[in-house]
């Protein structure tokens, strides 16, 4: 089909790039990924490693599982990076299914004679679980959103993230995660591993944050998305494009690819059935 | 922010299906809550359940999208003329001109709920009619509505509990702002499951008794359902003068507790605050408020602390749950609704089921129906994980 021009748009979606996080199945965070996301070392398969969520109190801790550890480990990461204070970032996380493992603990209950849920496993069950921790973790009070489009998850993430920053004015933090069901469910949703996103994003109009900006917190690209009709990029290696495919959060690593590789131009990342999304990368100068 | 305006509304609950049936119990101050008959749900409480919702037929072609959730949204959408206007809407700007934009908490959850009874014994494989992607995933009920419709521009659904159909307003809003839709398909449908109904159970949140927002005796929520849809757009030079506006928005984050609000509200605060200031608005200003009321004891103390602290002792204020039931993630937009009709109709609906109000919550709590012009009404939805979002709703003269 031939693709028509991309629609034009009231307001340039601009934002720089200040920090990034990473992980994935054999990607274990954002500085060792880069390496492999631009093709300088090759890519090696292994489960996705979470660490202990330190951020959290004790009791909280011992309560969360898969995409609590995930995205507190990530968002960090990224805020880090980014050398904001995650206090005072706005967040929108976006994922298709949230906890898989707590989901289908309460589904086995309900289906069982005695359907007595804990009390913890229904508060973990909704979607914005992750939000709730990293709120706590990061004692961020501004706007948390929290969303949801099936495979179009990253894609949906990533304007909600940008109309903040464009429209707000404001340095956003952007998770987007995904974790793997068990069976049964898993033959229908099959999302092979956890892996997940976080992208610290700020107006380009806004002056540099905090304190003088140091070469570890210079803004990684600067980045402007319009939605097309082309098709998304594959990711050359098989493993990495296996992995794009599988989990919705991956369909992030086309722009990560490019972000690595410290490339400009375009890169068209996969979003809904009817559109794409084309971002295009430049430096920031 | 520049007001936008809600050119139709409807709403689908315990209540009433669609707008006529639903002011007509809230002027009779008729409560939809009854005894929980709900599948085979044996739990001492009281729903607030839509009847007929299993009677709608999702169209063959959407089969795999059949579900509880998505006959409710189907079911809603089909009132007050209002998939006529979405129709019309998309005709006007363009297919992909119009977003949509869904909150809730549940989606089709029921569907993988009754799935996990028919597990194959063998295999333990889920029945081959259960579909993952139309009834269990959040975005389903989003998914669904742009299929019905047939529209491509962006869609979404949030879903932050408790709070999802209220920042649907605020997502919609900002994505206009930015030039990327003309116009947005905005609301909230969840639907009664066993998740919901077992869990607030396990936390020992749900009363036995219709619920009793603000009552000193309260003591707990009683959940309902709903589907609740506005269409969203910019205000032309013009409006009638019982057009409704959407004015302000707050959100923010307890960052105190998973299932506690903060014991001060000072995330509730925070939201009325900043949807005060997003529609250039005073306090005095506000003549009616939607509380999120929910009628468990800490919710109500720390809502109505954040109430008085920001906008005074003085201002009418209901609960709309003791008539509905707990929407969850379509509370936000049913309330919103609800506020559209007592802008349009000058009535400030009661607080069912509540018999006396808890002096110790110094607030002007409605206990009977009060027929007054209202300009602009307030309306709060909180949720699990601290999440906070506060609207403001206008007349336009």
């Amino acid at each position: 089909m031939e693709s028509t021009p991309d629609m034009s748009l009231g307001t340039l979606l601009t934002a720089r790039v200040r920090g990034i996080g990473l992980l994935g199945p054999g990607l274990h965070d954002w500085a060792g990924a880069a390496q492999v996301l631009s093709g300088a070392v090759p890519y090696v398969p292994c489960a996705t490693v979470l660490p202990a969520p330190a951020a959290l109190p004790a009791a909280e801790r011992r309560r969360t599982g898969t995409v609590v550890k995930l995205t507190l480990a990530i968002g960090f990461e990224a805020v880090n990076h980014s050398g904001m204070n995650a206090s005072e970032l706005p967040t929108v996380f976006s994922s298709s299914g949230g906890d898989g493992n707590n989901c289908h603990e309460i589904c086995q209950t309900l289906a069982s004679e005695d359907r007595q849920i804990s009390p913890t496993r229904f508060h973990n069950s909704v979607h914005n679980a992750a939000s709730g921790y990293w709120s706590i973790a990061a004692a961020a009070t501004p706007a948390a959103n929290v969303l949801c489009a099936f495979d179009a998850s990253f894609g949906a993430g990533l304007l909600e993230a940008l109309t903040q920053v464009v429209v707000e004015q404001t340095p956003v933090l952007l998770v987007a995660y995904d974790s793997g069901y068990p069976e049964p469910l898993r033959t229908v949703r099959p999302i092979p591993d956890a892996f997940g996103v976080a992208m610290v994003l700020e107006p380009v109009t806004q002056s540099a944050t905090g304190s003088a900006l140091t070469a570890a917190v210079r803004p990684l690209a600067r980045i402007t998305a319009t939605l097309t009709d082309a098709a998304a990029e594959q990711m050359p290696d098989s493993q990495l494009e296996a992995m794009r495919v599988a989990i919705p959060a991956a369909r992030c690593l086309p722009l990560l690819r490019k972000l690595a590789r410290g490339e400009s131009g375009r890169v068209v990342i996969d979003y809904l059935e009817a559109q794409r999304i084309a971002v295009e990368v430049s430096e920031c100068r | 922010m520049t007001p936008l305006v809600l050119t139709h509304f409807t709403t689908t609950s315990a209540i009433g299906t669609g707008l006529a049936e639903t002011l007509r119990s809230l002027q009779a101050q008729r409560t939809g809550l009854a005894p929980c008959r709900f599948e085979t749900v044996r739990l001492d409480t009281h729903i607030g359940e839509v009847s007929g919702v299993d009677d709608e037929r999702i169209p063959a072609t959407l089969a795999a999208f059949d579900c509880r959730n998505n006959r409710l949204a189907q079911l809603g959408l089909r009132q007050d003329g209002f998939a006529t206007a979405v129709e019309e809407l998309a005709r006007r700007w363009g297919k992909r001109r119009v977003g949509v934009f869904l909150g809730t908490s549940t989606a089709g959850i029921l569907e993988t709920e009754l799935a996990y009874r028919r597990r194959d014994p063998a295999s333990g494989a889920l029945p081959g009619d259960f579909h993952y992607r139309g009834a269990h995933n959040s975005f389903s009920v989003a998914d669904f509505a742009r299929h019905y419709f047939r529209l491509e521009g962006p869609a979404v659904v949030v879903s932050s509990a408790c709070s999802s159909s209220a920042k649907v307003f605020g997502s919609a809003r900002r994505m206009m702002a930015a030039g990327l839709i003309d116009a947005a398909l905005v609301g909230g449908v969840d639907s009664l499951c066993l998740t919901t109904l077992y869990g607030f159970h396990s936390l020992q949140l749900v009363s036995p008794r219709p619920c009793r927002p603000f009552d000193p005796a309260r003591n707990g929520i009683s959940i309902g359902e709903a589907a609740a849809f506005a269409l969203v757009e910019r205000a032309p030079d013009s409006l009638d003068a019982d057009a409704v506006l959407f004015l302000g928005i707050g959100e923010s984050s307890d960052a105190y507790h998973m299932s506690s609000p903060h014991p001060e509200g000072k995330g509730a605060q925070a939201a009325m605050l900043q949807a005060l200031s997003t529609a250039g608005l005073q306090p005095a200003d506000i003549d009616y408020i939607n509380v999120h009321g929910t009628g468990t004891p800490s919710n109500d103390s720390a809502e109505a602390r954040a109430v008085a602290t920001v906008l005074g002792s003085e201002i009418p204020c209901s609960s709309t749950k003791g008539a509905t039931g707990h929407a969850l993630g379509a509370a936000g937009a049913l309330e919103a609704v609800i506020c559209g009709l007592a802008l349009q109709h000058g009535v400030m609906p009661a607080g069912l089921n509540t018999t006396a109000v808890d002096p110790s919550l110094g607030v002007n709590y409605l206990l009977e129906n009060r027929r007054q012009k209202v300009s602009r009404a307030l309306s709060n939805s909180f949720g699990f994980g601290g999440s906070n979002c506060s609207l403001i709703l206008g007349r336009a003269g």
